[in-house]
């Protein structure tokens, strides 16, 4: 079972990685990847709530969803548990720890209905994973989510010295730049086969 | 068509009644096709609502009780100030946009009103009013060309035909300017600025326009010379040429560049004006705008943007012949000895001020000049154009 866990662990983080593998959540990696100092803070954040919500979600799908056939209604479900979660964290961020507050309070927004927030707990319903095969996923989702902010910032930051044509600059090379990484995480795929 | 509609209306009518046949059990299932509808009981239907309910009604009470157990109180000043601000996120004040500026004015008290460059005065009187701070006079800021060796005054390498742009022409060997200091005069710095501040003179030169210019630095930015600076508007006079080149060789590519003779730095009164690189530059916190260098520079690199300068009068009534104004006067311009009225040559005064400020009774004003004799220092300033 623990083998179970650790391969989901490994898979979520390398070869499934959701910005890489799946193109999800690039709303917030161009974002925030400016800077390694905000992506750094973002990485945190955001395997927190992740861990967080995931839990929140098993719970309510495990012992409410299933015992009353609720299925068809997870997507409504997890995006309200997950909204709630982060609404309550951004209200006490702000009391208790203001500096975080003012650093990663805009992105706590973004992270309501990010999609990878979203997608953990479906892929937990749809594979009817255990609860530490979903902390797992969740986990390696959110590390592997944190890998590729913290490659792409540092690049990033590198690249403000780079001679970049100008049609090219900002955005456009960041998008390049991530097809060249997505292309390298190419190579990690097969390597595990869920 | 016709046909195809009444097939679609009776198929939607006959299922909806093959749904009340159902006693209302609603449908649900992927694409709609018969084959994938799947009956849900009622149960669910029902329980679906309680729950979605329940974790409504259990989510708005936690954030109900979260929100007021953890109040931040913010100040109501806050918010005034960043409404007042242009709302522009700029960070010219040095901090994180707009939200950190006005909280900081409001928090810190060391903070000044007048950071806010883009709402320059109007918006630092209001910014003191809110926080009842001392609002300091902002000091606005203008772009200023650093040449003015138009193509009439300037030498050139070779003949440049590409695409009039500087960016473009600087890829050819520097530019075709014989001075690589100079404006090149392919207007990229008209075309970058946003409010239309900059026209090219007949001489290949840019004009600022003062009352267009917001300070925005897209010129600094877009000249590939970096002629051009952002410098403070009431430090009028300035040193028009970056040239580092030796003052012979300045000579032989330009008429109106700086040589580095010195003769500025030994007439300034207050030593605001030192050479540094085989260039004079003034350090504005020192200069007093009396515009002696000016005068006094055999090369008129440097410009004076005051375009008529005052003349002194003295007061008779008030003079009471201190001779404090006849020492100071750099040009010799003011006669009388002690303990009798003086009077200022107006043909030899060159309007600096620094009797006037110096005067212990305020007998001196400065006024605008009666009448000026034609082919004065003044008049044959503007035969040099400059970037105005």
């Amino acid at each position: 079972m623990w083998e179970h866990v650790l391969t989901i662990f490994i898979a979520s983080a390398l070869i499934n990685n959701f910005v890489f593998s799946r193109y999800l959540g690039l709303c917030i990696f161009f974002g925030v990847t400016k800077k390694m100092e905000t992506s750094i803070g973002m990485s945190f954040t955001f395997t927190a709530v992740m861990l967080i919500g995931a839990a929140l979600n098993w719970v309510i799908y495990e012992y409410v969803m299933i015992p009353f056939h609720l299925g068809f209604l997870k997507i409504v479900i997890f995006i309200g548990v997950v909204a709630a979660f982060v609404q309550a964290a951004d209200t006490i961020m702000k009391k208790v720890t203001p500096a975080l507050y003012y650093k990663l309070g805009i992105y706590l927004a973004l992270i309501v209905t990010n999609c990878i927030i979203l997608a953990v707990p479906l892929i937990n319903a749809e594979e009817h994973y255990s609860l530490f095969e979903s902390m797992a996923l969740a986990l390696g989702s959110g590390l592997g989510f944190s890998l590729a902010l913290i490659i792409m910032a540092s690049i990033r930051e590198k690249l403000e010295l780079a001679d970049v044509p100008k049609s090219f600059q900002g955005l456009p090379i960041s998008f390049v730049l991530t097809g060249l990484i997505a292309l390298a995480f190419l190579g990690f795929s097969g390597m595990i086969t869920l | 068509m016709y046909e195809q509609l009444s097939s679609l209306l009776i198929q939607i009518l006959s299922r909806t009644v093959h749904i009340f046949a159902n006693k209302l059990v609603p449908l649900v299932g992927v694409g709609g096709s018969v084959e994938t509808l799947e009956k849900v009981p009622w149960e669910s239907v029902l329980f679906g609502l309680v729950v979605l309910a329940a974790l409504g009604v259990v989510f708005g009470v936690a954030l109900a009780i979260v929100a007021a157990r953890f109040i931040v109180k913010t100040d109501p000043k806050v918010d005034q100030v960043r409404e007042t601000l242009p709302g522009a996120n700029c960070g010219a004040c040095g901090f994180a946009g707009c939200m950190g500026y006005a909280e900081n004015v409001v928090g810190n008290p060391d903070v000044a009103v007048n950071l806010c460059a883009p709402g320059k005065a109007a918006v630092a009187e209001k910014i003191a009013d809110i926080t009842g701070k001392k609002a300091e006079k902002v000091d606005p800021k203008i772009a200023r060309v650093f040449c003015q060796g138009g193509k009439s005054l300037s030498q050139r390498k070779f003949i440049y035909t590409g695409v009039q742009d500087c960016t473009a022409a600087v890829l050819a060997a520097g530019g075709d300017k014989s001075c690589e200091y100079g404006c090149l005069g392919y207007a990229t710095c008209m075309r970058a600025c946003p409010f239309d501040a900059i026209t090219m003179s007949a001489d290949d030169l840019p004009i600022i326009s003062k009352e267009k210019c917001t300070a925005c630095g897209k010129c600094v930015a877009a000249c590939p010379k970096q002629v051009i600076e952002l410098s403070v508007e009431s430090k009028a006079v300035v040193i028009s040429c970056h040239s580092r080149d030796k003052g012979i060789d300045v000579k032989k590519k330009c008429q109106v560049g700086c040589i580095a003779c010195g003769i500025c730095v030994r007439t300034c009164p207050v030593e605001a004006i030192k050479l540094d690189n085989n260039l004079a530059r003034i350090d504005h916190s020192k200069c007093i705008v009396c515009g002696l260098c000016v005068k006094k520079c055999p090369t008129k690199a440097i410009y004076d943007y005051i375009p008529v300068r005052l003349k002194a009068q003295i007061d008779p009534a008030r003079c009471a012949g201190i001779d404090v104004c006849a020492k100071v006067c750099p040009v010799n311009a003011i006669s009388g000895g002690p303990n009798a009225v003086h009077v200022v040559d107006q043909s030899k005064c060159i309007g600096c001020g620094m009797c006037a400020a110096r005067c212990p009774k305020k007998a001196i004003d400065m006024i605008a000049a009666v009448q000026q004799v034609t082919g004065k220092p003044g008049a044959d300033k503007s035969t040099v154009s400059a970037g105005a």
